[in-house]
């Protein structure tokens, strides 16, 4: 079906598609070793984050923590602004973004456009910076309500009731499934469904490795786990470095056709390799991963074009998934 | 057995500034006594005192994460690429200012 009441309606149900050409050759007489890409750029506002934004708003507004009128607050400078910004236009909430200022004007412009304002946080101070204007926000606003993407369970569940069943209805034989690992809810979400129905499957979590700059913390104890993330959920873990992911980003759009943001071609890295290993293990294997979004607001970024080592020069220090 | 192995910048102050350093082990547990013989203390950033791998310590060999290689007991190879990083996630600007709000604290969990 393609006619929906709402734009809400239509998100998920994303095609799946096969990728014949990177799809790792097999000897005569092997099993076949296929990839598929799910093609979550197809969502309303072109990302995979649609799903999360959606589902969390339905179920704040199941549960009562939000009603008509309400403020959202979301600290963020990526696709959840963008998908909630949508969201709260739709359902009727006004969203207020927190994110530092040193983020690319069009994505600000574009947050702006679906009409969420924005407070920055100082670019210098990094981090501390960010969390010290946090903590003002919210003492000053004990009424906004924030969807906390990192430990909200509807996260996760957004991805157990959609993206899960989808897979597996349009792929039965599906033997690998790999994602990136960011909140962690399209892993833990997805990943807990599939192994549920598919004995022996693997769950592949493909994480970016950034520039040095992005790991300036102070000391070990100020990182971050995601509170979704549970470990026993994944097979496997792979971290992805950003010629890596440039590379496999540049295949997808020159070998495929499918012009994707830098996440989903550190994803397709990881994939491969799990591909390239059923090759040699001589097992059948379907492996289906995620395309987070499409490359259009990746562009000024100018990692495209020139040489890897340029591309990986132009996003040194920045988040790129 | 030479293995390669990235330092954090973070922990760079227990090799001298070094970026990369040469180490030795058949297993991650073994690399990591060698290097804390040439770079005292640098184990013990690394590792609980119950034994166990840091919370916030993400250690890859060849870019794979050793929790899903068997932890410390994963087996290493002569020409083996080690990288250690601290554990930020993507989007960890996001997550960091969302669990502020939340007057949460990101101290890890003992």
């Amino acid at each position: 079906m393609s006619r929906y009441e709402s734009l809400l309606e239509a998100a998920g149900d994303t095609p799946l598609v096969g990728l014949p050409r990177l799809s790792p050759a097999v000897p005569e007489g092997a099993p076949p070793v296929r990839l598929w890409a799910k093609l979550e750029d197809r969502n309303p506002t072109g990302s995979i984050k649609d799903r999360a934004a959606l589902f969390m708003v339905r179920e704040a507004e199941r549960a009562g923590r939000l009603r008509p009128g309400d403020t959202i607050l979301e600290p963020t400078s990526g696709n959840t602004g963008i998908s909630l910004a949508m969201v709260a236009k739709l359902r009727g909430y006004r969203l207020v973004c927190v994110m530092p200022e040193n983020v690319s004007a069009e994505r600000a412009q574009l947050l702006r456009m679906y009409g969420a304002e924005i407070i920055f946080s100082p670019a210098a101070g990094g981090s501390n910076q960010a969390v010290a204007k946090a903590k003002q926000i919210a003492a000053e606003h004990p009424d906004w309500v924030m969807l906390f993407q990192y430990g909200n369970p509807d996260n996760a569940r957004a991805h157990y009731e959609t993206t899960g069943p989808e897979l597996l209805r349009d792929l039965p034989t599906i033997t690998h499934f790999v994602a990136g690992l960011g909140t962690t809810g399209t892993l833990m979400g997805t990943g807990r469904y599939l192994r549920e129905k598919v004995p022996g499957i693997e769950i592949i979590a493909a994480e970016p490795r950034y520039g040095e700059l992005v790991y300036g913390l102070r000391n070990i104890d100020e990182g971050y786990v995601p509170e979704l993330y549970d470990a026993s959920v994944l097979t496997r873990r792979f971290s992805v470095g950003t010629q890596d992911a440039v590379l496999r980003t540049r295949q997808l759009v020159e070998v495929e056709g499918i012009f994707a943001g830098f996440s989903s071609g550190a994803i397709l890295h990881a994939a491969l390799a799990v591909a390239h290993q059923a090759v040699k293990e001589g097992t059948r294997a379907d492996v289906a991963f995620v395309i987070a979004d499409g490359g259009w607001k990746y562009l000024t970024t100018g990692a495209y074009g020139g040489t890897l080592a340029e591309a990986e020069e132009a996003l040194d220090g920045q988040l790129w998934a | 057995m030479a293995i390669e192995v990235r330092i954090p910048t973070i922990l760079r102050t227990y090799t001298g500034g070094a970026k990369s350093v040469e180490g030795a082990g058949d297993t991650l547990s073994a690399l990591l006594t060698d290097l804390d013989s040439k770079y005292s203390g640098l184990r013990g950033r690394l590792i609980t005192e119950q034994g166990g791998l840091h919370r916030f310590v993400n250690i890859y060999v060849n870019d794979e994460d050793v929790r899903f290689l068997g932890s410390l007991d994963a087996k290493l190879n002569d020409g083996d690429n080690v990288t250690i990083l601290p554990a930020v996630a993507g989007g960890a600007f996001g997550f960091a200012a969302a669990a502020a709000m939340l007057g949460r604290s990101t101290a890890p969990v003992r």
